[in-house]
């Protein structure tokens, strides 16, 4: 069953909701506004899920309610009683849920097409919504860890590090190479779960003040996912909102750093001394 | 397919755009607000659960479905929470902090009452 079709009025309403985006983040970037804008955001969101539901071919709706039940039964809970305190690593793991869900939603369609040949440009769509989706999802499980203090901190280094990471990327640029040549879900499988490992291996060095920094550059990651996976379903309102977060979340990161004094290669890779620090 | 390159060139264009002198103050709450916008991917996660077929393919929509209600309610209420500390923080505190970190406004202001008593200087004059 394919994906249903966006009709007239769904396409406007989301583009209102996405409208609503914009706004959300102007607001967001000024005191007066900010909680206004929050709302408004909110309500952009309600307005394309309710669309959603009123889609002509969306089934299933008892399963999709049920998703929508579990998330909520759990979200709302831990987002109200967590303490102000615990506020960072609760938006790490809010990202990484959603970059894990991007991934997810990637995948299921792609092992839909690819019965049937499918163009490149299809299947990287897909491997860039796994690649990102999943290293934002267990950068994010690894940030929550760090801030919980579930484990040390501290930037974690170990020999070979530098050795080992160019090995993963290596894998990862022949699992992409091997999937466009296969177009085997297989494959993407695989390269979803060498992503997770390059995820954690990519946070572990970072550690103490900077992982606010990366947090914010993993939201960037998870918009671009999300991006992506609205380029696989040909969707606009998700290539809009994944878009504007992935842009104005760079920004957003780089602002960050600044605000420290530091700069972001410097913040994301000093723990492997491959960029020397002036500073230190 | 241009179309939607088109849309994604602009929209990045305007994500980049869109923010601009943010007071530091204001960097976590942005980052949790537009951590909750590209929870629009629930969007994605009902249309994949709701034109699915088998359990293999339920079941992933499943998934989704949950991961992206989280992302949706987590950021948006977590955002709220970090605004409404703001707000209910002492006045003293608060405005100590909007003084400090309103700058441009701030000046905005001054320049604008300076200009306003300068001219009527002038008028006395």
């Amino acid at each position: 069953m394919n994906i249903p079709s966006i009709p007239t009025y769904a396409a406007v309403i989301y583009l209102l909701a996405a409208v609503c985006f914009i706004l959300a983040l102007k607001g967001l970037s000024s005191p007066k506004h900010a909680r206004a804008g929050n709302l408004l955001g909110a309500a952009g969101m309600l307005a394309a899920i309710v669309t959603t539901f009123t889609l002509h071919g969306i089934s299933n709706l008892w399963l999709i309610a049920v998703g929508m039940v579990v998330g909520v039964a759990i979200g709302v809970p831990a987002a109200r009683l967590v303490k102000m305190t615990a506020m960072p690593q609760m938006v790490a793991a809010f990202n990484g849920v959603g970059g894990a869900a991007a991934a997810v939603v990637a995948i299921t369609e792609f092992s839909r097409e690819a019965s049937h040949p499918i163009a490149i440009y299809r299947i990287v769509e897909v491997l860039f919504s796994v690649l990102v989706g999943s290293v934002s999802f267990s950068g994010s499980v690894l940030a929550f860890a760090k801030l919980q203090e579930w484990m040390t901190g501290r930037p974690v280094t170990y020999p070979a590090q530098q050795p080992v990471n160019a090995v993963i990327g290596v894998v990862l640029l022949a699992l992409i190479g091997a999937s466009i040549a296969t177009s085997s879900t297989l494959v993407v499988v695989i390269l979803l779960v060498v992503s997770l490992i390059f995820g954690v291996l990519f946070v572990l060095p970072i550690g103490g003040a900077d992982v606010p920094v990366l947090i914010s550059l993993l939201n960037a990651f998870t918009g671009l996912a999300v991006a992506a996976t609205g380029f696989v379903l040909q969707n606009t309102v998700l290539i809009v909102g994944g878009t504007l977060v992935g842009a104005s979340g760079t920004l957003l990161t780089q602002m960050m750093s600044q605000a420290m004094g530091r700069s972001l290669p410097n913040i994301l890779f000093s723990a492997f001394g491959s960029v020397v620090t002036a500073g230190q | 397919m241009i179309e939607y390159i088109t849309v994604f060139v602009l929209a990045a264009f305007v994500g980049y755009e869109v923010i601009s002198k943010v007071p530091s103050i204001l960097h976590t709450p942005l980052m949790s607000g537009s951590n909750a916008i590209h929870g629009i991917i629930l969007v994605g996660a009902m249309l994949i659960a709701g034109s699915a077929h088998g359990t293999a393919q339920m079941t992933l929509g499943l998934i989704a479905v949950i991961l992206a209600t989280l992302n949706v309610v987590g950021g948006f209420v977590v955002t709220d929470r970090m605004l409404e500390m703001f707000k209910s923080s002492s006045p003293r505190r608060q405005s100590k902090g909007s003084a400090a970190q309103g700058g441009p406004e701030s000046t905005g202001k001054g320049s604008q009452s300076g200009s306003g008593s300068s001219s009527t200087n002038g008028a006395a004059k």
